[in-house]
């Protein structure tokens, strides 16, 4: 087991406050590229940035939700298989736009990340503001190592990118 | 002539929605009788197989529980049984009961997660939840905030929200203390009433008549309502405790599926999970529990698949008053583990995930280091049942439009809650977006 999932550091059962900004990596340790938002959110975290809770995620739906529930700004991070070049990085604004429905069909899970954007919107308890970082996968079968272009993609995702969002903030 | 437009045809989806994993359904009709029906499942769980060979036993409830992002505990849960089997470790009473606690907290809250979630759109004519939510955001409001507390259990006695990683082999790595679990009762309560409300509203969808002559299996035990021991039982005579399983059951591959097929020797299908749980353990819900399920109508077994959605809100209420009953009865143990000594060994773990019963066995060496892994998820146990159930279904409703059917050939699956696996969950989006 990877000793940074298991630092007691990050046992939200423990955690007093909430800050402003939530960051959530959503992954598989054990799917290759599908690690990606995971180790992204690794790589945040050590930066411990003020104002920002880092947390890993598997993409439940409905637990997401309740994860992200009394947060102002929330960014996840997590790997994508959308047909373009691997280490591509896609960037999604739900508050602006609705995920397209087939996007569901395609999760393995029942209630996905799509479906719980979806539901907070009926419902209308969005964050103020949300961001969608998928980086294109090039490799989901079983182990754990990264393909070398989403590898790279995870330098650019975690020194450019969330600054640049964190700045809009 | 409606007949003859359907005599021969073919009903296929090719991803299944609202089912955990990767799946999809081919029925074929041909001169109006069903000539073939294959669920298929994509996903490889046996990697996970492999990927424990060499590593240390403690390793095994956090690396199996990553199988499932729905039923983690399940997972651990049997992982430490097995290997506390081999090493011979006997909890204390307190122990022993945080442990139910922390499963009923996952019962919650994968019970509720698919009653309203997944399972209610389906007999109210929704497309999905979301569309639920527009309409009556009010339930979804509170399913979301009943299935909350199932999260704040797992996530007090786990030690955070996702991946639990304080349940080890001889008990946990910290122990809450008796204000913390008390801390939980308010809201428990609260729950409580819901889920009675649950039973009731669950009781008054539209139910296909469907009943099937089951071989019903899963644990039994003297005194309780069972998660984590008992007898391995059926109502058809099989009474045999965990270690035997093997004896009795063994998995088939079958070509269109990459899971394995789980059979009784000798016997064929059988069906685990909240329906043969409640038709074999009835006498063990709390009267609450027995008075509401019977008020609406259910009896002490039940033989209709579509109903488990009545079931596991009966279960859903079970796991809330079991979770009050240990809070109130919680003393904090001196030690929050057991000790013991490593030693070789080959030991098996059954105990009730919320779809049924989910059994690993393992080998270890001297040292500890795991020799080779055995896991049987629930799913895997009921997927000849859920093929059976579609011949019988659409045997029975040949006549409707293709549609229609469709929509209630996936719902006969979903029936069974299937958890295909959580092990991959990478979006697969169909467009670029700069």
């Amino acid at each position: 087991m990877n000793s940074q999932e298991n630092n007691p550091d990050n046992k939200s059962a423990f955690r007093n406050q909430k800050s402003e900004i939530l960051i959530v990596g959503i992954g598989n340790h054990f799917r290759s590229d599908d690690a990606i938002g995971i180790l992204v959110a690794e790589q945040i975290k050590q930066q411990h940035l003020p104002r920002v809770d880092v947390m890993t995620h598997n993409g439940e739906g409905a637990s997401l939700m309740e994860l992200w529930e009394g947060y102002r700004h929330v960014i996840i991070i997590d790997a994508v298989s959308s047909g373009a070049p691997p280490g591509t990085i896609h960037i999604l604004n739900p508050r602006k736009e609705t995920i397209p429905t087939a996007f569901f069909h395609y999760s393995t899970h029942a209630f996905s990340l799509a479906e719980a954007i979806e539901v907070c919107r009926a419902l209308g308890n969005l964050p103020q503001t949300m961001t969608i970082i998928g980086i294109e996968g090039e490799n989901f079968e079983a182990g754990e190592t990264l393909s070398s272009s989403v590898h790279a993609a995870m330098k650019t995702v975690v020194e450019e990118k969330i600054r640049e969002i964190g700045s809009r903030m | 002539m409606k007949s003859k437009i359907n005599s021969s045809r073919t009903i296929k989806v090719d991803y299944l929605a609202r089912v955990e994993g990767e799946g999809a359904l081919t029925v074929k009709i041909k001169d109006g009788s069903v000539s073939d029906v294959q669920f298929k499942i994509f996903e490889p769980p046996r990697f996970f197989e492999a990927l424990l060979r060499g590593r240390k036993f403690s390793d095994a409830p956090d690396i199996t529980s990553r199988i499932c992002g729905i039923c983690p505990i399940a997972y651990q849960m049997s992982s430490v049984h097995a290997m506390e089997n081999i090493f011979g470790v006997k909890l204390d009473a307190q122990l022993r009961a945080l442990r139910r606690l922390i499963y009923c907290g996952e019962w919650i809250e994968s019970h509720v997660l698919h009653v309203y979630m997944l399972h209610a759109p389906d007999f109210l004519g929704y497309q999905d939840v979301i569309q639920l939510a527009k309409d009556h955001p009010e339930i979804v409001q509170k399913a979301l905030r009943l299935k909350k507390i199932g999260n704040d259990i797992v996530t007090l006695l786990g030690g955070r929200e996702i991946h639990p990683i304080n349940v080890r082999v001889g008990g946990f790595y910290r122990v809450p203390t008796k204000k913390e679990l008390a801390s939980l009762t308010a809201n428990l309560e609260w729950a409580r009433d819901v889920a009675v409300e649950t039973i009731k509203f669950t009781a008054t969808l539209p139910f296909p008549e469907f009943e099937q002559d089951y071989e019903f299996v899963a644990l039994r035990h003297q005194d309780e309502y069972p998660f984590n021991e008992g007898r391995l039982v059926s109502n058809k005579g099989l009474d045999i405790p965990i270690r035997e399983y093997e004896n009795h059951f063994v998995e088939e591959h079958v070509e269109h599926s990459n899971a394995l097929h789980s059979v009784m020797k000798n016997r064929g299908s059988y069906f685990v999970g909240p329906l043969a749980r409640y038709s074999l353990n009835f006498d063990k819900l709390t009267p609450l529990c027995q008075e509401t399920a019977r008020s609406v109508g259910l009896g002490e077994t039940c033989n209709n698949p579509f109903k488990g959605i009545i079931v596991r809100s009966v279960e859903t209420l079970y796991a809330i008053e079991e979770a009050l009953r240990i809070i109130k009865n919680y003393e904090m143990p001196d030690a929050p583990s057991a000790p013991f000594e490593i030693k070789a060994g080959v030991g098996q773990g059954c105990t009730e995930a919320p779809r049924g019963i989910l059994f690993h066995r393992y080998t270890l060496d001297e040292k500890g280091d795991i020799v080779n892994a055995k896991i049987v998820p629930p799913t895997s146990q009921n997927q000849k049942t859920i093929e059976r159930d579609l011949k019988e279904y659409v045997k029975a409703n040949i006549n409707l439009p293709t549609d229609k059917l469709t929509w209630q050939c996936e719902q006969t699956i979903r029936n069974y809650d299937p958890c295909i696996s959580c092990a991959t969950h990478f979006l697969k989006l169909n467009f670029i977006h700069e």
